[in-house]
């Protein structure tokens, strides 16, 4: 337990410690930005039941955040130990392949949420102008920020899995970008190709994270979606142990 | 404190070490010798755990490294080649992570790193970040990573390679040391650098052991070919008759050298030191003799002849 810890506080003072970490933190907030001033454009005009959550997570500089910023969090974490050969080092310690996977992967959700920490501030922002206390109801807050997160998880287990594959940092950071972008528009395949229902059609709309998010902006909590994100960030954190210890297989 | 047995490592299509087998007892400086290709780094990878070898055996103070990986780590201090460290640390820092990821407790945590830091005789640069360190304080940090959790066994690999002379001379000075407290295994294609730190050698090529011996024991094998060379100014045909005459000389070989000198290349019987009766010899029938020399084969040469290519040795 203590490796562990002591590992992801060197991964995450990692991310500090590089230009890297306040680049991406910049760009997140420069498109969080973006989306507060449309966000306040919107507001501007006629009155609508969406809750303000709903409303930013419509401005379509969600998902760019979530795409683009996955990829150059997670690049670093497998791919440049092995191509500086401080994989060998970390590996001869007796810390354990699960718990290296684990420590990365927190450290990596760490620094993602973070990132998104200037949301809050906008909402902070917008509260304390408007003066009107029902403007954000916490609880919708939390269930966004629960969405994020869970969505996080997924996307930092699949950059994981990515890095791990390679000891090329770009390579990962394409790897985890086609994975993501992939996932993403598996969901959109049944709106823009409208065919008969079939179990094939049902399945990818279960599976589509636009639907998700935008339910969790809403307020709305559904299990069946913690559950399919855990579920597979699970999955791919299992893959990246995998990949970590089939150096032992070759 | 190492038992290999019949270790084989192979990759896709080829063996880097094969059938290899060996012991170093508790104690010992060991040095691995070898042309690049030969293993060293293979077989140093395999014990720390990094790698698992294809077939074969090793154990670390009786753990296997395969089984018991977590016994066989906490017990190993590892230094890879080119010694990767997290250029983005500071020295201390460094240190401190690498002592508590290896279980070192709080307490004990900061009392090793200090100590470390004496002996690697880093205290001035403590405080600087690593990637900003001059290339041999770099290879201390990453010595002083090996031995920061106390381990019974360091392996160091390539440990003075890219270092001016006088940090080789402090690095090997430390090795030395830590000799008294742990068994080291080094590898190295360095020769004097064997003779000088090492008590025993093991001479690998193409993933075998070639010779397995210290290093007096090494050059005291090949001084059967000893040769004693004596500049004489004498009648050519005085000094044959003299070295035909001597049942020590097994063969010789007469050259001329400039003015009146002649250069005898003496070989003897059973690597017998010859010196003495040649100036004896000189002084009998008072010839002038300007030069007395036995050249002794160094491990130098007994690394080139064993680890020549089996090819180049038929072609000779």
């Amino acid at each position: 337990m203590a490796a562990y810890l002591t590992l992801t506080r060197r991964e995450l003072s990692a991310f500090f410690l590089a230009l890297r970490g306040y680049t991406v933190i910049a760009m997140a907030a420069f498109l969080m930005g973006l989306s507060f001033v449309s966000l306040v454009s919107k507001l501007q005009g006629e009155p609508t039941p969406m809750p303000i959550t709903e409303i930013f997570y419509n401005t379509n500089y969600f998902w760019f955040i979530i795409l683009f910023s996955a990829p150059v969090i997670t690049m670093r974490l497998f791919a440049l130990e092995k191509y500086s050969g401080t994989f060998e080092t970390l590996m001869t310690t007796p810390i354990s392949d699960a718990q290296v996977v684990l420590a990365k992967f927190t450290a990596a959700l760490f620094f993602y949420s973070v990132l998104w920490l200037p949301l809050l501030a906008c909402v902070l922002i917008l509260r304390y102008v408007s003066q009107d206390p029902t403007l954000i109801d916490p609880g919708t807050l939390g269930s966004t920020f629960l969405g994020i997160f869970l969505l996080g998880a997924l996307y930092m287990s699949m950059g994981c899995f990515a890095s791990a594959l390679t000891s090329s940092q770009i390579v990962a950071a394409m790897v985890s970008f086609s994975l993501g972008i992939g996932l993403f528009i598996l969901g959109f395949i049944v709106d823009q190709f409208p065919m008969r229902k079939t179990w094939s059609s049902d399945t990818l709309s279960y599976m589509s994270m636009h639907v998700h998010m935008s339910d969790f902006a809403r307020g709305v909590i559904d299990t069946r979606y913690i559950v399919f994100y855990l579920s597979l960030t699970v999955f791919f954190l299992f893959l990246t142990y995998r990949v970590v210890e089939s150096r032992r297989w070759k | 404190m190492i038992e290999v047995c019949n270790l084989t490592k192979r990759y896709a299509g080829y063996a880097a070490v094969e059938g290899l087998s060996f012991t170093v007892g508790r104690g010992e400086i060991v040095g691995l010798l070898g042309p690049n290709g030969a293993g060293k780094t293979t077989t140093m990878r395999i014990l720390s755990c990094f790698l698992p070898a294809s077939s074969g055996t090793a154990r670390v103070a009786g753990f296997d490294v395969f089984t018991h990986t977590d016994d066989v780590r906490r017990r190993i201090g590892y230094m890879p080649e080119n010694n990767p460290l997290y250029g983005d640390m500071r020295v201390r820092e460094y240190l401190k992570f690498r002592a508590r990821i290896k279980g070192l407790n709080f307490s004990r945590c900061s009392q090793r790193v200090d100590r470390v830091i004496e002996q690697c005789g880093l205290t001035d640069v403590k405080g600087r970040i690593i990637s900003h360190l001059s290339k041999g304080y770099r290879q201390r940090v990453g010595l002083a990573d090996a031995l920061v959790h106390e381990p019974e066994l360091v392996i160091l690999d390539e440990p003075t390679i890219g270092l001016d002379p006088s940090q080789i001379r402090s690095v090997r000075q430390l090795i030395k040391d830590l000799g008294r407290e742990c068994t080291v295994l080094i590898s190295t294609h360095i020769l004097p650098e064997v003779e000088m730190t090492c008590n025993r050698v093991l001479i690998l090529r193409e993933g075998k052991i070639l010779a397995d011996d210290t290093p007096e024991n090494l050059r005291r094998a090949m001084s059967k070919g000893d040769q004693t060379v004596a500049e004489i100014a004498a009648p050519r045909r005085d000094l044959q008759m003299c070295w035909d005459q001597m049942p020590e000389i097994d063969h010789y070989d007469i050259s001329a050298s400039d003015g009146d000198y002649l250069r005898c290349a003496l070989t003897a019987v059973d690597g017998q030191d010859l010196r003495s009766a040649v100036f004896d010899l000189a002084n009998h029938y008072g010839w002038k003799l300007r030069e007395l020399s036995r050249t002794r084969h160094s491990l130098e040469d007994v690394y080139i002849r064993l680890t020549r290519p089996e090819t180049e040795e038929d072609s000779l």
